[in-house]
Formats: C-alpha cells, sequence, structure tokens
C-alpha cells in the first residue's frame, strides 16, 4: 500500500438547521487503498460523502485531494477532481439506456454523436479490464438492481474518477451479486484505484477493506487497520452504548397461538415476488423478532399481516379464524385487536402537518369515544390525548402542537400510546427505535416487554440487529423473501444470524 | 434559498403571509394602472366608493362575492384532500344545466318546493360533473387537473348544443333558455328584507347570499369537526397514513370531488336562479377561475375564503362602477389581480413566508 | 368543386388551424419533457398573439410583431420558471396565474391603447405575414394533376411563422434524441438528482427549456394575430393552449406524434368549421359541438387509459429539492 494520501478531510462540519450532521471531522485515505467508513443510520457518513462530493458545501473545514487543498463546490468540482460516488439511491435516468446514462454530463461535445461512439469503445474496455459486461444499449430501467449498480461505477469510471466513493452498496444486492461486487472492488484497488466503502455492515468492512474509520453521531470515533481490529471491536465504537441494549426481561411461557401466516406470498407493483411462501406462527406472551438486511421481505409481511397490501397467495389466522379478503384492511383488523406501529412513522404512521392530538386518533376516527355520529369532538380528542401523552411520558405534552414540532423519540411514543393504549392481542412493530434518542429507546423497549408480559403477541422487525435479540423470545431470518431459519433468542449468536441473514439455511449448511 | 422549510408563527402563517401578498398584488395592479396613464390613488379611491360607498354597491359586492365563496368553499374542498380542481367553470356550468332541465321539466312544482329541487338538482349537476375526473383520478389513475381542464371545455360546448338544440327558448336568437318559473327563483334580498322593515335598494343580491354563508360555515363543520373531514384531510396531507389508518385515498378522492362541484354548482343557483331566472351562455364568466385565487388567498379556511371573496367582490363591483368614470380600466383588471394574487399567494407562497420570516426575524434582532 | 378540391381546401385549412396547436405542443413538449409542467401554455400564446399585434401595427412590419410576440411569451415564461423552477413553487398554480394574467393584461393595455374592447387595429400590407407561394406551386397546378393541386394549395401558400413552426418540429425532434442539450433535458424531466450528481444544473436546464417554451408559444401567438387573423381579439387563443396540452398527452410527449396529434385536431377543427350549418341526410343539422369537443373528450378517455397509455417524465410536475 502507497503513503501517499489520496483524500484528506481537515476538521468538516456541517450543520442542517439545529442538526449537526458532521462535527469536526477528520479523515485520511491512501491512494490505491480501500478505506472502508461505518456508523449507524444518521452517524454522519452520507453528509461527509456529499460534502466530499460537492453535493453540499461544508460550514468549515478543509478538503485536500493528493495533498492539494481543493475547493469542491458541486459535483462538477468533484469529477474534475478525480472523484466518482455511487449513491445509495441510483442516480440513473431509467428511461434513457446505458450508454446516454454513461455520458450524462460528459458527453464530449454538442452533438451526441462522436460523444457516444468514444463512450462504447471506451465501455467495451472497461467491461474487459474489471469483468463488467452490460449492453450499452439497454435500456437503464429493465436492468436488475446489480446491473444498474454496474452502470453507475462504470459512469464514474468513464469520468476518469481515480477515487470512488461507495455509499451502502451491498443493502440492494443479492449475495451473490455482493461477492462479484467485492471481486470488482478488489479488482479496482489492483488498477490503483482509492475506493471509499461506507457501510453499516462490520463483516463487508473487514473482508474487504484496507482501513477503516468509525463515525459516530457526526463525529469521527476512530480511525484503525482493519488487520488491527476485530468485529466486536468495531461494533463496540460504533455503538458505543452496548449496555444500554440489555433490556430486563423474565422468561415466559408463551400462551395459545394468536396469528397464524401459512404460505404467505406476495407481489410487488412490478411482478416481482416479494416474499415467498413465509409460513409463521406468533403466539400470545412472545416476542417474535424478524432479522434480516433491509428490503428482504420484512417490510412487505408486516404490511401484509396488517392489511395494507393483499398477498398474491396463502392464508392468514387471527385468534384461529381464517382472515377473507375484506377483513384484510387495517381498520377491520384494528376492531379484531391487530395493531400496528409503522416502520416509517413519517411515511405512514403519522401526519405530521396534524396536531398530536389529532394524530393520536389515527386509525380510530371511526371511534364513537372521539365523537357522535358523524361527528367528531375536539374537546374528546384533546382530553384522550392529554390522558394518553401523560401516560406515555411525550414531551411537551401539548396536544394542539404540531406532531412535526415533536423530536423522533417523542413522535414514536405518540404512535406507540396510540396503538398500545387499546389493549392490542397482536402487535406488529416496526423498526420501533429508528432515529429515537438514548431514553425513548429504553422506555420503548420496556412498554414492549411490559406488553408481552401482558400476553400480548408481538411480532418486531428490525433492521438493528442487536434490537431484535435483545427483545425477542423466538428469532426468525429472512432473506430474499423467504423465511431462511429461527432461533431461540438465548441460543442465537450474532454470527450465526448474520449466515442465516445472508441466506445460508439450516439445510444447505 | 435552501431547502429548510421556512418556520412561521400561526398568526403570521394564516394572517401576515396572504395580507402582504394581497399588498403586493394590489401594488403590481397600481404600477398597471400607472402603465395605462392612470392614476392608482385615485382608481382606488373610486373603486372603493363604487363598491363599498353606497346600500347598492354594497348589494352588488354581496352579489358578487356570493360567487366567490362557492367557486372558493369548491376549490379549498378539493385542496385539503390533496386536489387540484380547476374544474369549477366546467362543474358551474353542468350544475346550471341540470337545474334548468329540473326547473324547465317540473315547472309545476309548487313554491315551496321548486326552488329546493332546483337547487338540488344544480348540487347534484355539479357533484355528478366532478364526480368523473375524481372516479378517473381514482380508479384509473389520471391526473385531476388534466382532466378537469378538460371536461371544461367539453361542458362548455355541451351548454351551447343543448342551449341551441335543446332546452333554448323557441324563437330567440339568443343562446338561452326560457324563464324559470316565477315560484322557483330566489328571492332578492331587498324584498325578502322588506316584511322585517329592511329597506334596500334593488340590487341582484338574493338568498343565495344567504346559502353561500350557510355553505361557509357547512365546509367548515365537514373539514373540521366531522369524521370524513378528518380522513379528507388524512388523505390530503400523507396519503400513505391515510390508507395506514384505514381510509381508503380512492374513495375520499370521489367524495372529495363530489362535494367540490356541488359547491361549484352554487355559482348557477346564484346566477341563474337569484339573478337572471334563466340559463343564459357563459354565465360562469370566469368565476370559477378567480374561485383558485380567493381559495389560495384563504388558506382553504372558511374564514380566509369569506374574506377573500369579498376582497373580490369589491373589486368586481368597483371596478364595474370605476370603469364607468375611467373607461380605461376595465374590468378586466380584477382578473389581473386575480392571476397576481394565484401567483403571489400560490405558485410565490416560498418567497413571500420567506419574505415574512426574514421581516420578523430582524424584528425580533432588532427588539 | 369536386371530391379532390374539396380535400385540398380542407387540409389547407387543417394546416393553418394546426399551426398554432403544433406551436403550442412543441412548447409544452419542451418544458415537461425537462420537469416542468405548463398548463400556461394558453396564456403564453394570448399575449404573444395581443404584444405581436400592437408591434406590428406601431411598425408596420409582421417580423417587429414576431419579435414583440416572442419577447411577451418569454416573460410569462420566465414568471413560470421563477415561481416553478426557482421558488419550487406549485407549477399548476403558476400555470393558472399565467393564464389570467394574459388574460387581463392583453384587454386592458388593449382596451387602453386602442379603446375598441381589446382588439387591436387591423394590420394591412406588411404588418401581416402574407402568403408564400412556394416555387412551382402555380405550375404544378395546372400541370402535375393530383399532387400539384395538392402542393398548391395545402403545402404551398401559407406564411412565414407556420414553415417556422414546422420547421420547429424538426429542431426539436432533432435536438432532443440527437444533441446533448437534448440528452439533458430528457435526463432532467425524468430524474433530476441524476443530472445533478452528473455536475450538470438543474435549474439551468429547467430554465433553458422554458425559454424554449415561451419561443415556441411565441411563435404560435403571432401567427394568430398577424398571420392567421388582422390583428388581435380578446381570448383569441379560445382553448387551443389546451388543445395543445392535449396533443403533448397524446403524443406520450414525443415530438412527432405531437404534430401528428396537432394537426388531427386542426382536422378535427376544419371538418367542425366546414360542417357548420350543413344539414347531412339521416343525421339532420351536424351538431358541430360534438366535433369540436372531441380532442377534450378524446383526452380524458386516453388519460383514463382506456386506449393506450399516457406516461408523462416521471418528475414533471415536480420541483427539484436536494435530499438530504
Amino acid at each position: 500500500m502507497s503513503s501517499v494520501l489520496a483524500i484528506e478531510l481537515v476538521g468538516i462540519s456541517k450543520r442542517f438547521g439545529p442538526v449537526a450532521a458532521n462535527r469536526d471531522v477528520s479523515l485520511s485515505v491512501a491512494a490505491g487503498s480501500i478505506h472502508g467508513i461505518v456508523g449507524e443510520n444518521g452517524a454522519g457518513k452520507s453528509t461527509l460523502m456529499s460534502i466530499l462530493y460537492g453535493f453540499y458545501e461544508a460550514d468549515a473545514g478543509e478538503i485536500r485531494i493528493a495533498g492539494a487543498p481543493c475547493r469542491i463546490r458541486s459535483p462538477a468540482d468533484a469529477i474534475a477532481a478525480g472523484i466518482g460516488m455511487v449513491h445509495q439511491h441510483f442516480m440513473l435516468v431509467e428511461t434513457l439506456s446505458v450508454v446516454e446514462n454513461v455520458v450524462l454530463g460528459a458527453e464530449g461535445g454538442a452533438f451526441l454523436k462522436s460523444g457516444v461512439g468514444k463512450a462504447r469503445a471506451a465501455l467495451a474496455r472497461l467491461s474487459q479490464d474489471y469483468g463488467l459486461a452490460i449492453d450499452p444499449d439497454a435500456i437503464v430501467g429493465d436492468l436488475s438492481v446489480g446491473l444498474q449498480q454496474r452502470v453507475e461505477i462504470l459512469k464514474a469510471l468513464y469520468r476518469g474518477a481515480e477515487i470512488l466513493i461507495l455509499d451502502e452498496p451491498t443493502a440492494v444486492l443479492t449475495p451473490a451479486e455482493a461477492d462479484q461486487f467485492f471481486a470488482l472492488l478488489r479488482a479496482l484497488k489492483a488498477q490503483g484505484k482509492t475506493v471509499i466503502l461506507i457501510t453499516h455492515k462490520l463483516r463487508e468492512i473487514m473482508d474487504v477493506t484496507d482501513r477503516v474509520s468509525v463515525m459516530r453521531r457526526g463525529e469521527m470515533v476512530a480511525h484503525v487497520a482493519t488487520a488491527e481490529t476485530s468485529l466486536p471491536a468495531l461494533a463496540e465504537a460504533m455503538v458505543g452504548r452496548r449496555v444500554l441494549l440489555r433490556v430486563e426481561k423474565e422468561p415466559r411461557e408463551r400462551g395459545a397461538p394468536v396469528l397464524e401466516a401459512v404460505g404467505l406470498s406476495c407481489r410487488d407493483g412490478r411482478g416481482t415476488e416479494t416474499l415467498k411462501d413465509v409460513n409463521l406462527t406468533l403466539h400470545a406472551g412472545e416476542i417474535v423478532g424478524i432479522a434480516g438486511v433491509a428490503g428482504n421481505g420484512q417490510s412487505e409481511l408486516l404490511e401484509v399481516l396488517a392489511g395494507l397490501i393483499q398477498p398474491s397467495r396463502g392464508v392468514i389466522r387471527l385468534g384461529g379464524q381464517i382472515l377473507a379478503a375484506a377483513d384484510r384492511h387495517p381498520a377491520r383488523l384494528r376492531d379484531r385487536g391487530l395493531m400496528h406501529i409503522p416502520e416509517d412513522r413519517h411515511r405512514s404512521g403519522l401526519v405530521t402537518a396534524f396536531s398530536a392530538a389529532e394524530n393520536a386518533i389515527l386509525g380510530y376516527q371511526h371511534d364513537p369515544a372521539f365523537g357522535s355520529g358523524p361527528l367528531l369532538s375536539p374537546a374528546r380528542i384533546e382530553a384522550h390525548a392529554r390522558e394518553a401523552f401523560a401516560a406515555y411520558d411525550v414531551r411537551p405534552p401539548d396536544p394542539a402542537l404540531k406532531t412535526a414540532k415533536f423530536s423522533g423519540g417523542n413522535q414514536q411514543k405518540i404512535v406507540l400510546a396510540r396503538e398500545i393504549e387499546r389493549g392490542p392481542k397482536v402487535l406488529l412493530v416496526g423498526q420501533p427505535t429508528r432515529g429515537v434518542d438514548i431514553g425513548a429507546i429504553e422506555f420503548i423497549h420496556r412498554r414492549l416487554v411490559a406488553l408481552r408480559d401482558a400476553g400480548v403477541a408481538i411480532l418486531l422487525v428490525s433492521v438493528e440487529l442487536e434490537e431484535v435479540m435483545a427483545l425477542s423470545d423466538r428469532i426468525i431470518a429472512m432473506c430474499g423473501g423467504r423465511i431462511t431459519g429461527e432461533r431461540v433468542a438465548e441460543q442465537a449468536d450474532e454470527r450465526d444470524l448474520g449466515l442465516l441473514m445472508a441466506g445460508v439455511t439450516d439445510e444447505a449448511a | 434559498m435552501s431547502a429548510v422549510p421556512v418556520d412561521l408563527p400561526r398568526w403570521a402563517d394564516v394572517a401576515l403571509v396572504p395580507l402582504v401578498s394581497v399588498i403586493a398584488a394590489l401594488f403590481v395592479a397600481g404600477l398597471v394602472v400607472v402603465g395605462i396613464g392612470e392614476n392608482p390613488l385615485e382608481a382606488t379611491a373610486l373603486l372603493l366608493r363604487g363598491a363599498l360607498g353606497s346600500a347598492e354597491g354594497m348589494g352588488f359586492t354581496l352579489y358578487y362575492a356570493t360567487n366567490f365563496i362557492f367557486a372558493g368553499l369548491a376549490v379549498a374542498v378539493a385542496f385539503h384532500a390533496g386536489l387540484f380542481n380547476i374544474g369549477g367553470e366546467g362543474q358551474a356550468t353542468v350544475a346550471g344545466i341540470a337545474m334548468a332541465i329540473a326547473c324547465l321539466a317540473f315547472s309545476a312544482l309548487p313554491g315551496f318546493l321548486a326552488a329546493p329541487f332546483a337547487i338540488l338538482a344544480a348540487a347534484a349537476g355539479g357533484a355528478a360533473y366532478a364526480f368523473i375526473p375524481g372516479w378517473l383520478q381514482a380508479r384509473r389513475g389520471s391526473h385531476v387537473v388534466i382532466t378537469t381542464i378538460m371536461l371544461n371545455f367539453v361542458a362548455a360546448t355541451l351548454i351551447v348544443y343543448l342551449l341551441r338544440e335543446i332546452i333554448g327558448k323557441p324563437g330567440s336568437m339568443q343562446p338561452e333558455t326560457p324563464n324559470f318559473p316565477a315560484q322557483a327563483v330566489l328571492t332578492p334580498m331587498h324584498q325578502w328584507l322588506a316584511p322585517f322593515g329592511i329597506d334596500l335598494p334593488s340590487t341582484p343580491l338574493n338568498t343565495a347570499f344567504l346559502l353561500a354563508l350557510m355553505a361557509l360555515v357547512a365546509v367548515w363543520l365537514l373539514i373540521w369537526r366531522t369524521r370524513l373531514g378528518y380522513a379528507i384531510r388524512t388523505v390530503g396531507a400523507n396519503p400513505r397514513a391515510a390508507a395506514y389508518a384505514g381510509i381508503s385515498p380512492a374513495t375520499v378522492t370521489m367524495i372529495a370531488m363530489a362535494i367540490s362541484g356541488a359547491l361549484a354548482g352554487g355559482l348557477a343557483v346564484n346566477e341563474a336562479l337569484g339573478v337572471q331566472h334563466r340559463l343564459v351562455l357563459d354565465f360562469t364568466a370566469g368565476y370559477g377561475f378567480v374561485g383558485i385565487a380567493v381559495a389560495l388567498m384563504g388558506r382553504g379556511h372558511p374564514v380566509g375564503v369569506g374574506l377573500a371573496a369579498m376582497l373580490f367582490g369589491v373589486l368586481y363591483q368597483g371596478g364595474a362602477e370605476l370603469s364607468f368614470d375611467k373607461p380605461a380600466i376595465t374590468r378586466d383588471m380584477v382578473v389581473v389581480i386575480g392571476g397576481v394574487l394565484v401567483l403571489f399567494a400560490g405558485a410565490l407562497d416560498g418567497l413571500f413566508r420567506r419574505l415574512v420570516a426574514s421581516v420578523l426575524h430582524s424584528g425580533r434582532e432588532a427588539a | 368543386m369536386d371530391l379532390l378540391q374539396l380535400i385540398a381546401v380542407i387540409l389547407d385549412s387543417t394546416i393553418r388551424l394546426s399551426i398554432p396547436l403544433i406551436c403550442a405542443a412543441m412548447a409544452g413538449l419542451w418544458s415537461e419533457r425537462a420537469g416542468v409542467v405548463d398548463i400556461g401554455l394558453e396564456g403564453k400564446m394570448l399575449i404573444a398573439a395581443f404584444a405581436s399585434a400592437v408591434a406590428a401595427f406601431v411598425t408596420g412590419s409582421a417580423w417587429v410583431g414576431l419579435g414583440a410576440g416572442i419577447l411577451a411569451a418569454l416573460a410569462l415564461s420566465l414568471v413560470h420558471g421563477f415561481a416553478a423552477i426557482t421558488w419550487r413553487g406549485n407549477q399548476i398554480v403558476s400555470g393558472v396565474a399565467v393564464n389570467m394574467l394574459a388574460v387581463g393584461l392583453t384587454i386592458i393595455f388593449g382596451n387602453a391603447w386602442y379603446g375598441q374592447g381589446g382588439r387591436t387595429p387591423s394590420l394591412e400590407g406588411p404588418a401581416r405575414f402574407g402568403e408564400i407561394t412556394l416555387p412551382f406551386a402555380r405550375w404544378a397546378r395546372e400541370h402535375v394533376p393530383g399532387l400539384g393541386l395538392i402542393y398548391d394549395e395545402v403545402v404551398s401558400g401559407h406564411a412565414a411563422p407556420a414553415y417556422i413552426a414546422l420547421l420547429c418540429v424538426f429542431i426539436t425532434a432533432f435536438t432532443l434524441k440527437r444533441t446533448r442539450f437534448g440528452l439533458r433535458i430528457r435526463a432532467v424531466g425524468e430524474n433530476p438528482a441524476a443530472v445533478d450528481t452528473a455536475g450538470i444544473s438543474v435549474a439551468g436546464l429547467r430554465y433553458g427549456a422554458v425559454g424554449i417554451c415561451g419561443l415556441l408559444c411565441g411563435i404560435g401567438g403571432t401567427y394568430l394575430a398577424v398571420a392567421q387573423s388582422a390583428g388581435f381579439l380578446p381570448h383569441m387563443t379560445a382553448g387551443r393552449g389546451f388543445i395543445a396540452l392535449a396533443a403533448v398527452i397524446f403524443a406520450n410527449w414525443r415530438p412527432w406524434p405531437a404534430l401528428g396529434a396537432g394537426l388531427l385536431f386542426g382536422l378535427l377543427d376544419a371538418v367542425a368549421i366546414r360542417l357548420q350549418g350543413v344539414t347531412l341526410p339521416g343525421i339532420g343539422l351536424v351538431p358541430v359541438e360534438a366535433i369540436q369537443a372531441l380532442p377534450y373528450l378524446m383526452t380524458v378517455v386516453l388519460l383514463a387509459g382506456f386506449i393506450g397509455k399516457a406516461t408523462p417524465p416521471r418528475a414533471s410536475g415536480l420541483p427539484y429539492v436536494k435530499e438530504r
């Protein structure tokens, strides 16, 4: 490894309104190396890379490329400095062809003909150098996700990128695609390119990087050579609050089956099967956690069970009764005691433009308690919210305040209060602590355990494996829409679950 | 300019920003007046005197405001469901046709039934014609903006055809229906109030105005005090949250559009049943479009819509008086002001909010 | 009049009636392909018609009129761009405002300046675009049977802006498909973030497209007032901007099909005018309104997905905000 530095970031700070996304962050990346940056969601990795790529300008700090100070005010500057970036959400135009996407912004003249010709030749060469075969005239929207990522990388290489930033590149890949991708990374390194790999998957970091930097809450907390660190050490640096994830939980005898899914499958709008033949039984008084990398069918499972999307095949039984199509409707299911805390409170769990009190009845707007006949009673809605907010320690306890003005933790408590207070029989919980502060995390965890102790059947989906492990009685791993295995929580370990989440099933092993 | 939304105190949001945009719009209108060589201050004085300076002027002002209340409420209700109903003109036209057919076909109805029946017919006609784009949006995904625009033109050709061939007054060269039966038409306010000892000059102001006031209250109740209103607002603010809450965005879209169209039908009630006592071509006269300005300026709230409708009533009536004295300033000035207001209070809302926010902020720092 | 003659006359008026539609359709196509929805085509054509008529009358030159028409439409385009691009306002609302402004301003200024209820004085001589007779038109008519007549009646004998408009279709199609600018426009209407990360200014591209939209509306409006008519009349666009919008939707946002849709709607109009007051055996008096309503009805049916499918550019109507 050469000792020349491809990139130095010195004292980078960036605020978005009141939020400090990056605080005095420094980073050195050696040329020709693969450098990992890890951190939890919201740790500031993406912001830092967006600054390096000129998407935002830092409030303070300096960027040096190959030793020379460099002002990067726009992606055009970054491209000129030899930096290429592959975003987590691809920056591709789906209606255009591969070659058109590749030349976009680097057309080489006012008319496309010559530039596109040159790009074709260059693509053929790059394909050979890196084993990135692709049809230049294919329409990007028709390509698989793995191939689309390939187009993104080709785009950067075509622009002569020497430094490649990859933001969560494997989040969307199948295990096989991911393996190909890692081979590509090594090929890039062999050709002398510098790669910055942003991820929250520690195993990847251990497998492929030379050095790794750890971010936490907008700050850089560690820089180490990968060979000199270990998975647990990285995890600890990343999380920094390991102790907190001990949830007090007594063993408890589980009750009768409450929710059963048999042979559940489902397709998305494009016809791709997102859920494949899932069988699941949820008993009273247990927490079943779903472990899986985001996008492996967990969200669909929650939404099918909550009646938000319809399965293409399969049967759901609630309290022993098969649910007819008409019953698989959120309102009907709520009436029967199946409540749902959705994964993304902003997208579907709350109407942030409404007052907190109004959000506290979302989904229960037809409850006779909140009015008479077709009318709603603001007084009763407010009184209800006051009571609920006091019980769930929502701060500030002001029902008239617009929901957007509450912190993430308190917004989540509003949702929690709403779904729990009516005594659910079954509770579906998605990402209960995403974007929630530590105090609220503890509160939410304790509530969930208390519910389980009171005999509620809880299905927990979380991308935080530690959370799943700490809360669950049983853990079910999912990969590619399938259930790949099941473990009793006390006997589960991270490594074993990681294999299941990667699709290595018990049968295969 | 940044992506961070401007955060304003509530009073500034609901009152100050619209006020600033109105003042700015009037200022632009003043520039236009200067541009055609007239004195804007003099014009303003004439306008205000014409609109508010006499009982007769007031009567006309309120009569115009009646149209704007209906048109504004129609747009506002759809707004709350996240829909942009540009079809007020077409819906009012079809409402007028339905009402005319009802009046002419059931001319034998007794007095206490005839008017309510005609009004219901208008509401049903408007609702049905708005339901079509609502259904197309909900079930077929066709964008309501484009379909309502297209249906406006369809309604415009439909009424020409019907007035000429089917429901036109026999022997008349004018595109109009025969007069509605006397017991069906609405009472002018000056007659209605006379028994109470209130003596008003004769103006087109009629009991449709009371209907408009009732509509304001009814819409307020609907949007903020009913379960349906809650569903409408949820769909408008976050359709995913609505689906999560068991509310069907598709159903709400269709219902909201139908209500919106029924309200647009109020235009026909005021104009045809209240004033002209027959259906004439082009009776909607662009009120439907000004309704967009009214709704935007009123921030979709009935109180705001009422105030904005009054403002446009003043501009319309005052503008008419003004054009007597100053023939150069025609009533089309109101359309210009409406356009500027739609631009300022609607499309450039972000600019004005920022403006107000920065003024408030610097004021706070100075204090 | 024999059948060929009748067809030639109808096709000739089809072209005349189509030109404003084609201009506005190309205008809308540019704007919407770049991601800026424009329901203000009508207003921009209207103000161009007014400005061109006034300028042509004052200077006595139709070409100065064309310049003025383009400038006026450009000005309204910039208003729309300022609201929609710079301030990320609602593009529909902004379009409504543009239409209202155009209607009001043209009548007020027309009335203030000429006092004829908004009309402008009649244009004569070089103040109006005359008909251009293409080479050999007369000769072909006499010597080539059939085609010669069509050439003389239909292809030849239109005003200069008409030929400019047809040229614009070609330029639009070529530019979108084969040039750097066109590629970027197509990209920015589908995924502005991709354009931004490629180091290209989203706002710059969109302003460019909105400017071209204004230019084309200017040509269309000028044709109406200074070529087709001899002056400006209030409301003279009479919904053509919206029919053009329909044509764009019909053509699925592609230039050549948009030309086709423009011609089709022009043909419908020509036929309707031809059949005004005509009694056909078995049908009676032809309901001309039905033909006039056809473009609008067809668009609604198309949008409903009963025939084919209209897929607008994915980012159209959405202001571009950088994701955090």
